[in-house]
């Protein structure tokens, strides 16, 4: 549909909406509602709790830490402590995609689990998951077994953590590590980020000092190769010349995971889920980290030509140009053969912690406007810069999860660059931390909101007839039902990848292909033009 | 040791030494989902009914996430929303939360509340709770509230469906009713949308007037409409359960289901034993066989003959049993998924002349093995390799077992793609989840209709390895 009809003014809309509510939840739900203007940023209410009986898209912090962060690993092998569905249900659903080493190692095709019964809820199942664990041992010798614990665990008191060093000692040639990540912790998946990275941190990152060859080391934090896109950044990146050490964590293994102190820097695209490791890593080896962005082929040139200049390597600068210059040849003439068929119409994105940010990007690489746009599970920060932080509060549900205490290593610390260099940089204007958040980029009045409902999309989509909305499985039929096409932005729609300059190129078409469809005007069938013949076919 | 109990004269029981389920501590690779995804799918075959799980949140997205894949379908659930502290002071108030807020939101006529693990671990009362809801709100008019107690560390999905439908009948029956002549209640168990059309259409055709529990072949399997109403159209009205006492009889699909008195007793039994209803406990009318008993229950409790339009169902369905019977004759299948559809499988396949030489389930019913001997047995012909029906396993001791026995083709759900990768067969989509093909809904595999469905697909699939793998290239086979 495109923006030439009357829309909805934004401020009235969210009145609408928050109308159909009782006085209390529409209280509390209207913090989390705001008109956005990128000049003077609107404080917006995020990772709070959900309402009950609230139909939320949100998972648990077990999700957040098997599936999103832990899961992409492939030589990891990943053991759910409980019952069977937590474990089943976080089986391959997240389609990262990995390509093994020639030793073919790779358990992501694998769902362990402890598979819990009724006496081990009663008499408590340490026993059978130091059983599993032996049993993932004894079949796979691999270089590392995680353990994850479910609602169950918690409550019933099994010290994963004990277990997994018992047996880890045991072993002696394999890292075992648990994860105390009941579903039930934080607010959402991001509670289960962060007790991912703490553990990561705590017991691998740095384990191995190797040298790493390479004259510019990166880390990529934050990409977890959903549909391929990890490979495509490793395509560009190796095309310039700059060396990935690791990648936290689309295809990545452990051995990768050890090394990532021996980079130079670290990006971070999604900054939500992996900020705490980028901070961890700074503080320990000294190395710095920007936030980068490879969804969208300006937003990837713009991210190499950064790197580059972190590096200041006029040869590596040169390259990087060249490379832009040779890719954005075809994106170029995709975009412009896609626009006219896009141009000006709009587009929803309610998804993730990072790409309803990012994905902006591509929508207006080819004309497109977002005109709303929310994250499930993100923090302030995510919305309104990292400049809020300080201005957090940390409420009863994240307090409990553990913040680490981390200081320089003795041996290990570096610092990257001189003061010297520093000042270079800053001079150029260069800026480390630097996330602003998703509000700096969207359009005055346009509509922020936070962990939207199923309510509140239906009110949107009514009012603004978008002609793609973004989010994931959850919403897709739903929305497909109220006539406008869903791009999954979890899972691709099986598709992809979308990061870099090919996945830009890919993006564009699937999106046209979308917007474009013919099926929507197949809704009416003939007789609901003749309404008399109609009415006369009832009657008889 | 293998759970499968079987008399010493059935020559189809064999062991194996690769370990099972209850000999391991791991799963690796679970062929089962967990009790309150499977009283989710049955709380959505009632009228205006949203279901809610009562616990933390995670479990509410995840079993989401799966079902609509399968049904490419909304499917809303809500949750409790259990945080940290509900584990410590209990989940009450979030409960009473949760429940003002769905039903102001939904206006629904039923909501289904099931309880996940961490809930029942810390011992919620569901019945309890809901009776100090209902005193509280006792000017109001309420929906319908029906609790189950699903933990899934004591069964499977298809546990918590069954638990759900027994709930539910348990929870709303009127007592004192009179019977009424041509009811029949129908509790078929975990079908697709297309299945429970077609037995409808089937009942009614023989004058009978159904009440089938649950019936989502419209809610969980809706057309587009220009109007999205939040509740889809379809499903049983709660009047009706509450009228099941009523029928003359229940028709209970099911063999793996429990006979005596226990979880997993079905909801036809209880009725049966509470109510009064006769309970006509038959397979999964899959297969000549099976479908016959049913349809000669209906002429019974009818009496009324088979209508002339499935008589020649039936004898189309043997045509195409004779037309194919080059194709199959000695083929051997792997069946897995849940086990009444794997045990109608097994009796269907039996009768067209392929071995079903592994029968396998993760369920954990004391009735599935002599099931599946039971039907694949009494047929005359004899394979010359046994049966091995196995349940409790997962898809790891599933895959080593197959992977010796060298099958032609694998049924189940989309989870055995890597064995048919790997053994370069087909995998014929059967049963939950089926999320790697579109149309997983409209399979129909129930009565003689639906057995010939399933009939063409499978000797067809057969048909096309055979060309393919000729170095002819047979243009007409
Ligand atoms: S906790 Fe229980 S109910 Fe929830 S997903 Fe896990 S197995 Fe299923
Ligand atoms: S039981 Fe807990 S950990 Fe498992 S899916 Fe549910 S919320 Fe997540």
């Amino acid at each position: 549909m495109s923006n030439k009809e009357k829309l909805p003014e934004t401020t009235a809309m969210l009145a609408d909406i928050l109308k159909s509510y009782p006085p209390k939840v529409a209280r509390k739900r209207s913090k989390s509602m705001v008109v956005n203007d990128p000049e003077t940023i609107p404080e917006i209410q995020a990772n709070v709790r959900t309402i009950p009986g609230i139909i939320t898209q949100r998972g648990c912090c077990y999700a957040g830490c098997k599936g999103v962060v832990l899961g992409p690993t492939r030589d990891i092998v990943n053991i759910t402590h409980g019952p069977i569905g937590c474990g089943f249900y976080s089986w391959l659903t997240r389609r990262n995609q990995t390509r093994p080493d020639a030793d073919g190692e790779n358990y992501m095709p694998y769902c362990f689990s402890t598979d819990m019964q009724d006496d081990n809820i009663v008499f408590g199942g340490e026993k059978k998951l130091k059983l599993a664990i032996q049993e993932a041992y004894d079949l796979f010798h691999p270089k590392a077994i995680a353990v994850f614990s479910t609602c169950p665990v918690g409550l019933i008191g099994d010290d994963v953590h004990a277990a997994a060093k018992e047996m880890k000692e045991k072993f002696g040639d394999c890292n075992v590590f648990a994860f105390s990540c009941e579903g039930y912790k934080g607010v959402s998946q991001s509670a289960g980020h962060h007790i991912a990275n703490n553990q990561i941190f705590k017991h691998v990152i740095g384990r191995n000092s190797k040298k790493v060859k390479g004259k510019f080391k990166i880390n990529m934090l934050g990409e977890y190769n959903i549909g391929g896109d990890a490979f495509e950044l490793e395509r560009i990146l190796e095309k310039c010349g700059i060396t990935l050490v690791s990648t936290f964590s689309g295809n990545s293994t452990i051995t990768k995971f050890e090394q990532a102190h021996m980079a130079d820097l670290n990006t971070v695209m999604c900054h939500r889920s992996i900020n705490y490791v980028a901070d961890m890593l700074e503080k320990k080896y000294g190395i710095p980290w920007i936030k980068v962005n490879f969804i969208g082929a300006e937003a990837s040139a713009k991210s190499l030509r950064k790197i580059a200049q972190y590096f200041d390597d006029e040869e590596l600068k040169n390259k990087v140009e060249e490379v832009i210059a040779e890719e954005m040849a075809e994106v170029t003439a995709v975009a412009a053969a896609v626009k006219p068929r896009t141009e000006g119409k709009l587009a929803m994105m309610f998804v993730g912690g990072s790409r309803a940010h990012h994905y902006q990007e591509l929508f207006s690489e080819i004309g497109m406007k977002t005109i709303a746009a929310g994250y499930e599970f993100a923090h302030r920060d995510d919305y309104e810069g990292r400049r809020v932080i300080p201005n957090i509060q940390v409420d009863a549900d994240s307090r409990n999860i553990e913040e680490l205490h981390i200081e320089a290593d003795a041996k290990e610390y570096l610092a990257r660059k001189t003061p010297e260099e520093l000042a270079k940089l800053e001079k150029e204007g260069f800026t480390f931390h630097d996330y602003e958040g998703m509000m700096a980029e969207m359009a005055k009045g346009t509509l922020v909101i936070d962990d939207i409902s199923h309510h509140e999309m239906e009110k949107l989509i009514e009012a603004y007839k978008p002609a793609v909305f973004c989010a994931g499985i959850k919403e897709k039929y739903c929305v497909q039902k109220m006539g406008v096409p869903l791009k999954q932005l979890h899972s691709y729609d099986y598709s992809g990848p979308y990061a870099g300059f090919q996945g830009a190129i890919n993006f564009y078409k699937e999106i046209d292909r979308m917007a474009g469809s013919k099926v929507w005007s197949l809704i009416r069938p003939p007789w609901q033009n003749s309404p008399e013949l109609f009415a006369e076919m009832a009657d008889a | 040791m293998i759970k499968s109990a079987c008399d010493e004269d059935c020559r189809a029981t064999v062991r194996l030494k690769i370990p099972d389920a209850s000999d391991v501590a791991a799963l690796t690779n679970p062929c089962k989902l967990c009790a309150p995804l499977g009283a989710c799918v049955a709380f959505k075959g009632v009228e205006g009914c949203i279901p809610l799980i009562h616990g933390s949140q995670g479990c509410a997205t995840y079993i989401r996430r799966y079902l609509i894949s399968h049904f490419r379908e909304p499917v809303d659930i809500a949750s409790s929303c259990f945080v940290e502290s509900a584990t410590v002071f209990g989940g009450a108030n979030l409960f009473n939360t949760g429940l003002d807020n769905l039903i102001s939101q939904y206006r629904p006529k039923m909501v289904g509340i099931c309880t996940n693990c961490l809930s029942e671990t810390i011992g919620e009362d569901l019945r309890r709770m809901l009776q100090d809801y209902r005193i509280e709100h006792k000017k109001e008019v309420l929906p319908a509230l029906v609790a189950a107690s699903t933990p899934s560390y004591t069964g499977t999905h298809a546990d918590g469906f069954h638990i759900a439908v027994r709930s539910m009948l348990a929870e709303l029956s009127l007592p004192g009713l009179e019977k009424v002549k041509g009811r029949v209640n129908l509790l078929p168990g975990f079908v697709s949308p297309g299945d429970l059309d077609h037995l409808k259409e089937v009942i009614t055709a023989f004058g009978l007037d159904p009440m089938v529990l649950p019936d989502y072949s419209e809610t969980l399997d809706g057309g587009f409409q220009e109007e999205y109403s939040k509740l889809p159209e379809g499903g049983t009205p709660v009047e009706r359960i509450k009228r099941a006492p009523e029928a003359e009889a229940t028709i209970q699909f099911g063999r793996a289901l429990a006979r005596e008195e226990g979880e997993r007793l079905g909801g036809g039994v209880w009725l049966e034993r509470s109510c009064g209803v006769n309970c006509y406990r038959l397979g999964m009318p899959i297969g000549l066989r099976e479908s016959d008993e049913f349809f000669h229950t209906l002429s019974m409790l009818s009496g009324k003959p088979v209508p002339a339009r499935y008589k020649s169902e039936r004898s189309r369905l043997l045509d195409s049993y004779v037309d194919g019977h080059k194709y199959l004759f000695g083929k051997r299948a792997v069946v897995y998924g849940d086990e009444d559809m794997v045990i109608g499988l097994a009796s269907f396949l039996a009768e067209i002349g392929v071995n079903p030489v592994l029968c396998a389930s993760g369920g954990i019913s004391t009735h599935f093995a002599d099931s599946v001997h039971a039907v694949t047995r009494n047929l005359g012909n004899t394979f010359d390799e046994p049966v091995t029906a196995i349940n409790d396993v997962d898809f790891d001791r599933i895959f080593a077992r197959a992977e010796k026995l060298k099958p032609d083709l694998i049924i189940g759900s989309s989870k055995g793609y890597k064995l048919a990768r790997d053994l370069d067969i087909p995998l014929i989509r059967c049963g939950f989840p089926i999320h790697d093909r579109i149309g997983a809904q409209r399979i129909l595999h129930l009565g003689y209709r639906g057995t010939t469905a399933l009939f063409d697909i499978i000797t067809n699939a057969l048909m096309q390895v055979k060309q393919d793998r000729s170095p002819l290239g047979y243009k007409y086979i």
